[in-house]
């Protein structure tokens, strides 16, 4: 019987090694045994020291992390992506898993049977080989970090220092070159179109023959030493250092040192008699020891490729986790968490407008709603965005939309890889209804301020809640200002909104105890978010909007800016902007305990200080709900 | 009851099989329920001049689609419209091997056995299904059955739920990101219903409680 699905199996893993090199018929073979495997993000393939199962994996769509856990630490040590194998060291050792492997995002895998395999591959030489360069490879690691972790205890976060010594270091692949004959002035041209600071020379067969970097220029062009039209012979460094790829990050160091360079020349062979495959720059070697704000800022900026952004936020949770753990103040840590989290969806935007055919039509501006608009998203959580675009001709306005909305569905594309799960309400720029020109936002929001319903209540926490990320300047602050003058004329929505806050019971039942979920799989769980968290958020979000100032999102700010608003008030919002920071640091270390969003409490796992603690953040909320019962003179309701 | 004793027609062994199979009554979590997401090819739309062309079944259990367990067919048809070729690619003659309509609906049943069958506006599929098992002299199916369409709407944020759209396979494959590979061949249709059916599932089930009934 035809089976077409074992079929596009076949075309997918031919392409991959190790299945490439074994033949057709085999294939086929393979193919019509393949299990196709659906797993939600999160969802675990295998565990740490679960038996082997009779498959081995290959990811179709999305990526698979894997992870070693020691003792409560969870950390990740590779993703695997579209076409890469995993799960097979086990089974050829027949022994347990060492690693556990998870879905990093919603993803397709294919199963495949390990006799079926092994029957296939019997006596292909080629395949053994593979098989064991792969393991050998990739063996080492393991053992080098669990003994890391004895010498090294906790106090020092993520700090294998000895082991990023021994890695190989990564260097840049498609070094710009000139050839011998250009004149200075093209090279610098070349330099400055780049955005490098070094260019190497090569003559007609691509061996490196000499270098120019910043410093050359420097020294021999701007003193006037030698005209910009001199050949680039005359002011290259020779000959080159040239070195091996697999050069490793403690070697490279030294080399650099040594010959008091920055720049080292990667070559076929490791000498400069053979082609230049790349260049390694101290830079590089930053890179792969730094775990630190300013060198992962610098690395978003100059990250080309989704995967490498999905990297950088990897390494910036290690950071949120360090951070943590060190107690260093909360407001502190969101100020340099949602830096990180803007700049990366601000790399993002750009790599997605290179993707597109042409130029943005007109100017357009990228708003982050909810959490990352108030600057308080520590965790990877949910996407909200919305995008405007300034306003054109009607007849444009289609076209002009779809542009954006192509762009939109590039750029969450993009942070979905990331880690951003995709918006279940689709509150998301690559969706019509939050993708529109200037008049239609502001039209909009006027019809929610004026006429508010159901929907306008619910999307009202996430829409007063924008920053902007990427673009124009203009056209968010106009809407703004459009925003408060509709506020000014209708205060309709701020009283619904106020009875919408107070519609959630304060998190304290009779006897003091916990409310807590009732039904689903959360049962008897503690929703810190709902419960505690959101109504400091929206009275916030509501007191603010009354005293009508503006641009300022984040709530524990909204609460410092209120008390000096209203000295009157000053210890209660003292109060919540405090309560506030600290359960938001529960919600984030409970995240990060859990791996989820932290959500949701497990109250059997508090020891009774911490549930003191939670208790204490309840009060303010109380308080505050009572003082927005007398503003907004709202009765019967509890 | 009686009445229905003696409506009773003389089916075939094979329809008799089937039939036994959903005298069982047991209830199955939903990662133990096997589910057949199917698809069919037709000379066109209407139910009763237009014949099956292939169908194309896969299984989903728990998450997991053995290609080993999957069904393709392709029959024989004497109905052909050149119009339709274009839309699914089967020529009259071409070497595809064909079987008769009877043998493709023995195989058929004996592969959906009791399991709950998914398709894409399955109401079109299932009337097609039970046209031609009359034409051979057999009852209806008798399987539950879930449509990805109506599913999906299920699925989305209350917000949009008074949207009335009708959601086409090609929306389900935008919005769900899955890539449309063999569009229009009733196994790579299937494939796609039974990815979507997955992702909506999981969509569903935040709440790690959904059960069979909630779906019906």
């Amino acid at each position: 019987m035809k089976n077409s699905i074992a079929e596009r199996i076949y075309d997918f893993i031919k392409r991959f090694p190790p299945f490439d090199l074994l033949k057709d018929e085999k294939l086929e073979q393979i193919s019509k045994e393949v299990k196709i495997i659906y797993l939600e993000k999160g969802k675990i393939v295998f565990n740490v020291n679960e038996a082997y199962h009779d498959h081995f994996y290959m990811v179709r769509n999305g990526a698979i992390g894997l992870h070693r856990i020691k003792g409560d630490k969870n950390e990740m040590i590779d993703i695997c992506d579209s076409g890469d194998i995993f799960g097979l060291r086990a089974l050829l050792a027949q022994e347990n898993y060492t690693l556990k492997a998870s879905a990093n995002e919603e993803s397709i895998i294919y199963g495949i049977p390990i006799n079926v395999f092994q029957q296939a591959s019997e006596n292909n030489k080629k395949i053994n080989k593979y098989l064991i360069t792969t393991f050998a490879s990739n063996a080492f690691t393991p053992y080098t970090q669990e003994q890391s972790d004895e010498i090294f205890n906790d106090y020092i976060p993520n700090n294998n220092q000895d082991i990023q010594n021994l890695k190989t270091a990564n260097y840049t692949k498609k070094p710009i070159i000139c050839q011998e004959d250009a004149t200075v002035k093209e090279a610098a041209i070349l330099m400055s179109k780049h955005g490098i600071s070094c260019i190497v020379i090569v003559n007609q067969k691509k061996h490196p023959i000499g270098i120019i970097t910043n410093s050359d220029l420097k020294h021999k062009i701007a003193t006037g030493k030698f005209s910009i039209e001199n050949s680039v012979k005359n002011i290259m460094s020779h000959p080159v250092v040239a070195c091996n790829k697999k050069i490793t990050v403690a070697e490279a160091q030294l080399q650099m040192i040594k010959f008091n360079i920055g720049h080292l020349c990667v070559t076929k062979d490791g000498t400069y008699n053979t082609p230049l495959v790349g260049v390694l720059t101290r830079h590089d070697i930053v890179l792969s020891i730094g775990n630190n704000p300013s060198v992962l800022l610098k690395e978003i900026k100059r990250a080309n490729r989704t995967k490498s952004l999905r990297n950088v936020r990897a390494k910036a949770h290690n950071l949120l986790k360090a951070y943590l753990d060190q107690n260093i103040p909360i407001r502190h840590i969101c100020k340099i968490i949602s830096e990180l989290n803007d700049a990366i969806t601000f790399r993002v935007i750009e790599n997605a407008i290179k993707k597109m055919e042409t130029p943005p039509p007109v100017e357009f501006s990228w708003l982050a709603l909810g959490s990352q608009g108030r600057k308080e998203q520590l965790l990877y959580s949910d996407q909200d965005s919305a995008l405007i675009f300034q306003d054109v001709p009607e007849d444009k306005y289609d076209e002009t939309q779809a542009y954006f909305l192509k762009l939109a569905g590039h750029i969450t594309k993009s942070l979905h890889k990331i880690g951003y799960e995709y918006c279940t309400a689709e509150m998301m720029a690559s969706n019509p209804e939050w993708c529109m020109s200037y008049s239609n936002w502001k039209a909009q929001f006027e019809n929610w301020i004026v006429n508010p319903d159901n929907k306008a209540i619910l999307l009202s926490s996430i829409f007063f809640d924008f920053s902007r990320i990427y673009g124009n300047k203009t056209l968010v602050n106009n809407l703004t200002d459009s925003i408060f003058n509709s506020l000014e004329q209708s205060s309709h929505l701020l009283s619904l909104l106020a009875k919408d806050i107070l519609q959630s019971p304060p998190p304290l039942g009779f006897f003091k105890q916990m409310v807590l979920e009732k039904n689903g799989k959360y049962e008897d769980f503690f929703n810190i978010k709902v419960r505690a968290l959101m109504p400091l958020i929206d009275a916030a979000r509501l007191l603010i909007l009354t005293h009508k100032i503006k641009n300022i999102n984040n709530t524990a700010l909204r609460y410092e800016k209120l008390s000096e608003l209203e000295p009157e008030n000053k210890e209660l919002y003292d109060s919540c902007s405090y309560a506030f920071k600290a359960l938001l640091k529960f919600k984030t270390k409970q995240g990060i305990a859990n791996n989820d969003s932290g959500k949701f409490i497990n109250l059997e796992t508090l020891n009774k200080e911490e549930k003191l603690k939670l208790k204490r953040c309840f009060k303010p909320i109380r308080e505050i709900q009572d003082l927005l019962k007398y503003r907004f003179k709202i009765i019967n309701l509890s | 009851m009686f009445k229905w004793l003696f409506k009773r027609k003389n089916y075939p062994d094979s329809y008799k099989t089937y039939l036994a199979g959903f005298k069982k009554d047991e209830k199955k979590l939903l990662s133990e329920t096997r589910f057949v997401v199917f698809d069919t090819e037709t000379t066109g739309f209407d139910k009763i001049e237009d014949r099956i062309l292939s169908i194309g079944a896969i299984s989903v259990l728990n998450n997991t689609i053995n290609v080993s367990d999957s069904f393709e067919i392709y029959l024989k048809q004497d109905v052909f419209k050149s119009e339709s070729v274009k839309i699914h690619g089967i020529l009259k003659g071409g070497n595809l091997e064909k079987v008769s309509e009877k043998e493709a609906i023995e195989k058929f049943l004996d592969y959906i056995k009791n399991d709950v069958l998914v398709g894409h506006h399955v109401g079109f599929d299932m009337a097609m299904v039970d046209r031609m098992m009359r034409r051979n002299n057999l009852g209806k199916l008798k399987n539950l059955c879930l449509d990805t369409g109506v599913l999906f709407k299920m699925s989305k944020h209350l917000v949009y739920q008074e949207n009335l759209k009708n959601y086409s396979l090609d929306d389900l494959c935008e919005e769900l990101k899955i890539e449309k590979v063999d569009r229009h061949t009733a196994t790579g249709d299937a494939l796609i219903t039974a990815i979507a059916f997955q992702k909506i599932l999981a969509r569903l089930n935040k709440n790690k409680n959904l059960k069979l009934k909630d779906l019906l």
